[in-house]
């Protein structure tokens, strides 16, 4: 019968609204409302999952965010999601779920074998054992890893999308409980902008599972008016399924908002998910407690669930877990889910108390409601595979740590238990905001805070509904008060006060033999650690909180030990005999429930990863069939592959074109920093190896940059534009970096320096024509300026108008030909390309990207720093002193003068000759002098360029070899997989070494 | 994500500034004069203080301006910005074991 | 003698219920003096307290730890081994450390579960694919195993991960260490910590040093909260806090301390099989044997010694694992924290002597500190023993930074200059 087990009447669930399932193949029904969990206790069904590590049947064991058993995989294909909360999964048409961490079936798991087997299998066992043979840990690892995981990846590309959003707050207000509400309210009303979030999707916590009165109305009502009047104020901002995860620095809050994942029908177009990073000056933490399992023998079977949940299950969802109910408690306030359970006709079969003396107002109520209550008892056993079916109940000594008499047989089919609250601090620690433990209450409660926050209501360790409220009022005003905001006390609401306390707190319920000896007693139920284990850590030395922690793996799982940790410090302070408050805590990590990556990475995925820089002719590379190449965020052509090339023959056409008659090439991308003011050759002079103070305008010097360390970090040209004005070209991926090195010295060394840095990059666009025709070219598409050699010489500029727009053209060399490059403003890039390009057919003008380039600048010897320097290479290395000015300081200058430095032997920058010349050795190799038949073999250098040249017939390469500037004509070998190349080494200028071209 | 007081433009978020170290630390006036083991001082080592530092930050997606601040390594409060050459704050100054 | 470890010591101990198993150490009372102390339980303290007493015959020896043993970077770390260091100097160093892991297990009668899946550098970029290529050919010459990988053959190790990068980084190779892998972190310490208090060390945690004792520029002693501790000859292997401790002994070190953030997602079924390190991105990638994805970033911008991330730093590697897999969008960050880590200018570490006689210091491991443990600690021990630097230990002396011979690995860390 479908929902068998939903109550007639009640409940925040639709009726009108049944939703049609799936779980585990099975067809269910539930309503609009539902979650998973309740769903599926609606139908009566109780086995949901098996544990991690023995495979024990499993049931829904809490209603919320703590719930270490019920985890699911929802949904299939590239949409699925792993280990999902049961309890946490709204129900929606067509939802289909299945268990994780079981095999064939959730209801015969071969894992369970290991259960049998489970002495075997003691905290850190793995760390004990699988040691021999040695070389057989890698199939014992197989082994091991065909158990590990819960859920499934999903094993396609996903097929949404996330998205971020940044907010400020006057008050963010975590949790949208009674205090949480209240705490909106009283800010709200002073006019500050509010944030509240919760990770449910209808507000009002606690007030939505009890069934307390607040203003003589249902407390449900009372969220309800109080959503109401916050919805009517524009300054607040509520957030249903939006979990606060993350407590940051200064008051930084990230939020996660759940958009779509409870519909049915998700829109293709809008975000699944959104990720809210919000700066918030004042912080209400209401993010209320969780209820602490009990520790007795066998405590996990499914049935078994917290006295709250119970009651959510009953009040809020209408349904019934169970047909005959014990309650389990060791206080007063959990009778109020018996008390519920009895109202929906469960039969209480009876309430074991651990109290001796079981006082306490509901306590009474459930005596007065005829419910038997068997004070100073506890659980001994529990009976029932996949679904519990009776308990054996014995009194306990005095001091509990035993039973005390004969044992009693209660059968039943839910087990409602309830071992305290602990506060949900875990904002407040992240924040490192102190804790400290109450005795009274057994547990961690909120300190001293550190930042702008304040805790209201049961995180505060604060249970009776009107001090919520209260408290939440008072935090709220305050936070507004602190936020600069002026607050005019609102009256509290009237509300019961009733306290969970009385309690007992007895951290591990005694059974018939000692812990260990016989039956589970569980404290982290998901990673299947024990009572039993935690003594072993003990036993074994392990005895600091995070060793017992991380040695069992108690608090590891996918709850994060959200019922486990003080139930685990409890039983280690029992052991040890140690006050709990001086074992310490582990520290709360975010995030507070896990978050999808999606999430993290928002819209910054495909496209939008890393900023994508083009060119403004990046148009007619890309319909020129050009390959692009990524130099830093730029997309530059690589090579132009005409019909039937490929990169090889694409680039020895280009180099041979742009020796012979015209080459062009893109050159926009070098970084240009505008210099101006009085002291700007001054400080050229500081931070270039070489003298600027003779440059004259409408002159060009090639300049070397150096860091402190005195390695190259830069290098290009820098043209005088007139009297203290300068444009420096940095290379196409150092533009950023070097302006931040110019910037930082300027204004933090040298203030006294008048020197004004701007970057141009993207003003300009430019194009690089070289060859013999160049001039030619040239001459054809401007009047104004007098190409003439005499008029317009090597390493100069002029301005002018080139193809009818404003130009400045550099008569400078990075292809050893004669050059010029033009630089127009950026708009008219792409046209200047294509008139270039027409002008220039006659010529064969040939367009060539990076990789001639390369080549061509190799031919001549010129460096690319990056590529030939590394971070240790000095200008001296690269045979460049004689640029190193010994007139003056500049960047760099006294690390070269380190005796490391004046080392002959260090790696020097040589060209290579393979002796076969059809061989291109491969960048990267290594350099010995003495080939061995078998590594180790000392190396002397290594390849940093290579390449077939068409110009000089043959291959050739550039090395930094030890020494390398004093054994020019020595032979090298490169020992590579299967055959050892000989080269020799020589001058790294392989093309006209006097540069007579590219001055001609 | 820190907020950072920029001097010239109020407070901002972390990931608009980038940081530039030990602050206080002036380059040598003549360093031919000095010892290798001085200008290495200069060069790499760092104070690396656990508790209240005076660093080097550049509001690099902001102002573009380089600045002072003093800040907590352990804790990340921060006590104050200050614009280069001016005198730091008096801070209570701690440093942690 | 420990009793020892094996299958038959579990089940013989299961039908006792586990309850005669001996103490993996004891944790004393510091005496008055020991012969050596070294500062820092964490992996390389405990290696070298081990090798101290094993191959130096110097027993008299405490582990003094402020918190508890490995509780810093030890057992903060994404668990990555590998030696394929460019530079000789570093090659030989994780060189050495690798062979000492490949036998650890066994040395230590301790299942470190060192598992030698393979680790993979991606090249994103053709500057990378150039330094790649460099280092592993470097590699293959210094006799480590290092092998080129093209693009297909990455596929078919990590079949889940997208090559194409959307164009913006695409994979174009990389290089595969198949000796390299992980490793349980936590069992490093504690495996150590276990043989090194079986052969007399001393391992004395909740211990926080608070100074030096120097004579005539000679350390004598510790100064600690569980009071003063002679001794002839001091280690400090602290990571992030090698700062504070120098500064205590009177000197300053190169070194930056900075958070570097590890995260792991909820558990799933194997799905990754080696480790992935995409440096361009700073995202690094492996599965544990629980099944949760370990997931390592890049250090955080800024000096601190918070053992938290920076916000913006955990968007931007999350952003890269979603571009480089896909498919993992929807898993979910389970927990994240940091570790507080030892930066030097050259990224490369200092074992080195100090200003201070008999004062070691080992430090400015930076983010690859755990790969190196036995390595370190087995030289820190040499050079502890012997007043002098082991041969490998030389060229990482603190004197580099004077000298200029830096061993500067960012280039094969591939980050670009």
């Amino acid at each position: 019968m479908a929902q068998r087990y939903r109550l007639d009447k009640g409940g925040r669930i639709d009726r009108d609204r049944p939703v049609d399932f799936t779980f585990n193949g099975r067809a269910y029904q539930g309503y609009a409302g539902d979650t998973l969990g309740s769903a599926l206790l609606a139908n009566g069904v109780h086995l949901v999952g098996r544990s991690f590590k023995y495979h024990r049947p499993r049931g829904i064991f809490s209603a919320g965010a703590e719930e270490a058993n019920a985890l699911v995989q929802v949904g299939e294909g590239a949409a699925t999601l792993a280990d999902l909360k049961a309890t946490q999964v709204e129900l929606y048409e067509g939802l289909s779920a299945r268990s994780v961490n079981c095999y064939p079936s959730l209801d015969f798991d071969i894992g369970e074998v290991n259960s049998l087997a489970s002495k075997l299998f003691p905290a850190g066992f793995y760390y004990k054992t699988f040691m021999w043979p040695q070389a057989g840990w890698p199939m014992y690892e197989r082994f091991i890893r065909k158990a590990a995981g819960l859920g499934e990846a999903p094993l396609e590309p996903d097929p949404d999308f996330y998205d971020k959003r940044y907010a400020h707050a006057d008050v963010l207000v975590a949790g949208a409980g009674p205090a949480g509400l209240a705490a909106a309210l009283a800010a709200a009303r002073s006019g500050a902008r509010v944030i509240l979030a919760d990770e449910q999707h209808e507000l009002g916590g606690s007030l939505l599972s009890g069934r307390d009165e607040v203003d003589g109305k249902p407390g449900s009502d009372w969220a309800a008016e109080a959503e109401r009047e916050l919805r009517a104020n524009e300054n607040v901002r509520i957030l249903p399924r939006s979990v606060v995860f993350g407590y940051y620095d200064h008051n930084w809050i990230d939020i996660l908002e759940n958009l779509s994942d409870h519909l049915a029908n998700k829109p293709a177009d809008a975000p699944r998910q959104r990720m809210w990073k919000v700066r918030a000056n004042q912080v209400v933490l209401a993010t209320g407690a969780i209820e602490r399992p009990l520790v007795f023998r066998d405590n996990d079977r499914p049935g078994i669930m917290l006295a709250s949940a119970a009651r959510s299950y009953v009040n809020r969802w209408a349904v019934r877990p169970g047909e005959s109910a014990v309650l389990f408690t060791n206080n007063d306030g959990a009778y109020a889910a018996a008390l519920d359970m009895k109202a929906a006709g469960i039969k209480i079969a009876a309430a074991v108390d651990l109290r001796a003396e079981a006082e306490g107002e509901l306590t009474q109520a459930a005596r007065d409601a005829g419910i038997e209550v068997l004070a100073g008892h506890g659980i001994a056993a529990t009976e029932g595979h996949k679904r519990v079916r009776r308990v054996k109940v014995a009194p306990l000594s005095a001091d509990g740590r035993s039973l005390a008499g004969e044992a009693r047989t209660l059968n039943c089919d839910l087990v409602a238990m309830s071992g305290g609250w602990n506060p949900t601090v875990h904002l407040h620690s992240q924040s490192r905001g102190k804790l400290r433990f109450d005795a009274e209450l057994a547990t961690f409660v909120p300190d001293r805070a550190v930042q702008a926050e304040r805790s209201a209501g049961a995180c505060n360790g604060t249970f009776g509904l009107a001090d919520v409220l209260g408290e939440g009022f008072a935090a709220g005003e305050a936070a507004a008060e602190a936020a600069g905001f002026s607050v005019e006390k609102a009256p509290r609401p009237q509300a019961g006060n009733g306290k969970f306390l009385p309690a007992r707190w007895l951290w591990l319920t005694p059974s018939s033999k000692p812990v260990g000896h016989g039956g589970k007693h569980f404290v982290d139920f998901q990673n299947d650690v024990t009572a039993a284990d935690l003594q072993l850590a003990l036993r074994e030395g392990y005895t600091s909180v995070e060793h017992v922690k991380r040695y069992t793996t108690t608090g590891m799982g996918t709850d994060q030990g959200k019922t486990s940790n003080v139930n685990a410090l409890g039983v280690v302070s029992e052991f040890r005999g140690v006050p709990i408050e001086e074992l310490g805590v582990t520290t709360f990590r975010p995030p507070y429930t896990p978050v999808t990556f999606g999430a993290w990475g928002g819209r910054d995925v495909g496209d939008l990863f890393d900023p994508i820089r083009r060119t403004p002719m990046h148009s007619w590379h890309a319909r020129a069939g050009a390959e692009f190449e990524n130099v830093g965020m730029w997309k530059r052509p690589w090579y132009y592959p005409k019909a039937g090339e490929g990169m090889h023959e694409a680039v020895q056409r280009e180099s041979k074109a742009a020796r012979e008659s015209l080459g062009i090439l893109d050159a926009t991308t070098l970084g240009r920093i505008d210099i101006q003011g009085p002291d700007s050759a001054e400080f050229l002079n500081r931070v270039y190896t070489n003298g600027w103070k003779t440059l004259k305008p409408g002159a060009i010097r090639y300049g070397l940059m150096l860091g402190e360390d005195g390695m190259v970090m830069d290098d290009g040209v820098t043209a005088c534009l007139g009297e203290n004005h300068y444009l420096m070209h940095t290379t196409s991926g150092g533009a950023a970096e070097v302006l931040a090195h110019l910037e930082e010295y300027l204004q933090t060394e040298w203030p006294e320096l008048q020197v004004y840095l701007t970057t141009v990059t993207e003003q300009y666009a430019t194009a690089a024509i070289a060859g013999p025709n160049a001039r030619k070219l040239l001459a054809e598409l401007t009047d104004d300026i007098d190409v003439d050699p005499d008029a317009f010489p090597f390493m100069s500029w002029r301005e002018g108008t080139v193809a009818g727009v404003w130009a400045r053209v550099m008569r400078i060399s990075f292809s050893g030909d004669l050059s010029f490059e033009i630089n127009v403003e950026a708009h008219n890039g792409l046209h200047l390309w294509q008139t270039l390009m027409n002008a220039g057919e006659k010529y064969n003008i040939t367009p060539y990207g990076t990789e001639t380039m390369h080549v061509l600048r190799a031919e001549k010897g010129f460096i690319i720093v990056g590529q030939e320097t590394d971070g240790t290479v000095t200008p001296v290395d690269l045979g460049m002193e004689k640029l190193c000015s010994t007139k003056k300081d500049f960047i760099g200058k006294r690390s070269l003068s380190r005796p490391d430095m004046q080392d002959p032997n260090r790696k020097q920058f040589v060209g290579l000759l393979p002796d076969d010349p059809n061989e291109v050795l491969e960048e990267g190799a290594q350099l010995v002098e003495t080939v061995k038949s078998q590594p180790p073999m000392d190396m002397v250098g290594h390849v940093t360029s290579s390449y077939m040249s068409p110009n000089l017939g043959r291959g050739f390469a550039l090395a930094l070899v030890k020494g390398g500037l004093h054994k020019h004509g020595q032979k090298v070998y490169a020992p590579m997989p299967g055959k050892t190349i000989a080269c020799t080494v020589t001058s790294p200028v392989f093309f006209d070494p006097e540069g007579e071209r590219l001055r001609a | 994500m820190l907020l950072i007081p920029c001097p010239y433009c109020g407070e901002r978020a972390e990931n608009e500034f980038s940081y530039g170290g030990e602050a206080h630390k002036p380059r040598p006036e003549v360093p031919e004069e000095i010892s290798d083991a001085t200008w290495a001082d200069y060069v790499f080592l760092q104070k690396n203080t656990k508790g209240t530092y005076y660093e080097r930050w550049i509001h690099s997606h902001g102002c573009r301006r380089w600045f002072n601040l003093v800040r907590d390594t352990l804790t990340h409060e921060i006590h104050g910005a200050y614009r280069m050459g001016e005198a730091p704050p008096k801070v209570d100054e701690k440093t942690y074991v | 003698m420990k009793a020892r470890y094996s299958i038959f010591s579990l089940a013989r101990n299961a039908l006792s219920s586990h309850e005669n198993w001996p103490q993996a150490w004891r944790s004393p009372e510091p005496k008055k003096e020991y012969d050596v102390v070294i500062v820092g339980g964490g992996g390389h303290g405990l290696v070298t307290a081990y090798y101290l007493a094993k191959e130096h015959g110097i027993t008299n020896v405490a582990v003094i730890e402020k918190g508890w043993l490995g509780g810093g970077n030890t057992g903060r770390n994404t668990t990555i081994v590998r030696s394929n260091y460019m530079w000789d100097e570093s090659a030989a160093l994780y060189e050495h450390s690798l062979k000492l892991w490949e036998n650890m297990t066994k040395e230590l009668n301790f299942n470190v579960m060192f598992s030698q899946r393979g680790v993979l550098n991606l090249a994103h970029t053709l500057n990378e694919v150039r330094i790649t290529k460099r280092r592993i050919h470097a590699n293959r010459l210094n006799g480590i195993d290092s092998e080129w990988v093209e693009p297909e053959q990455v596929k078919e190790w990590v079949p889940i991960i997208d090559l194409r990068g959307n164009g913006r980084y695409p994979v174009l190779g990389g290089s595969l260490q198949r000796r390299g892998g992980t490793a349980r972190h936590d069992a490093v310490a504690w495996g150590y910590a276990r043989a090194a208090d079986a052969l007399g060390v001393d391992i004395i945690q909740q211990c926080a040093v608070e100074g030096f004792d120097i004579e005539d520029g000679r350390v004598t002693g510790v100064r600690t909260s569980k009071g003063a501790i002679k001794a002839k000859k001091v280690g400090v292997v602290v990571a992030g806090h090698a700062g504070v401790l120098a500064n205590m002994a009177g000197f300053k070190l190169p070194i930056n301390s900075r958070p570097l953030q590890a995260l792991v997602s909820e558990p799933v079924k194997p799905c990754v099989h080696c480790v992935v390190m995409a440096g361009a991105v700073h995202a690094y990638i492996s599965q544990s044997d629980k099944g949760e994805l370990v997931i390592g970033a890049g250090t955080d911008a800024y000096n601190s010694y918070a053992q938290w991330g920076s916000n913006p730093v955990t968007e931007d590697t999350l952003a890269a694992i979603c571009e480089l897999y896909p498919l993992f969008r929807r898993m979910r960050m389970m927990r994240q924290w940091g570790g507080v880590v030892d930066t030097c200018p050259d990224a490369s570490p200092i074992i080195s002597t100090t200003p201070v006689k008999g004062l070691y210091f080992n430090c400015g491991w930076g983010t690859g500190g755990f790969k190196a443990t036995p390595g370190s600690g087995h030289i820190f021990a040499d050079t502890v023993a012997n007043d002098r630097p082991h041969p490998i230990a030389e060229p990482f002396s603190l004197e580099r930074f004077k000298t200029g011979f830096l061993i500067d690995e960012h280039a094969a860390a591939g980050v670009a200059h």
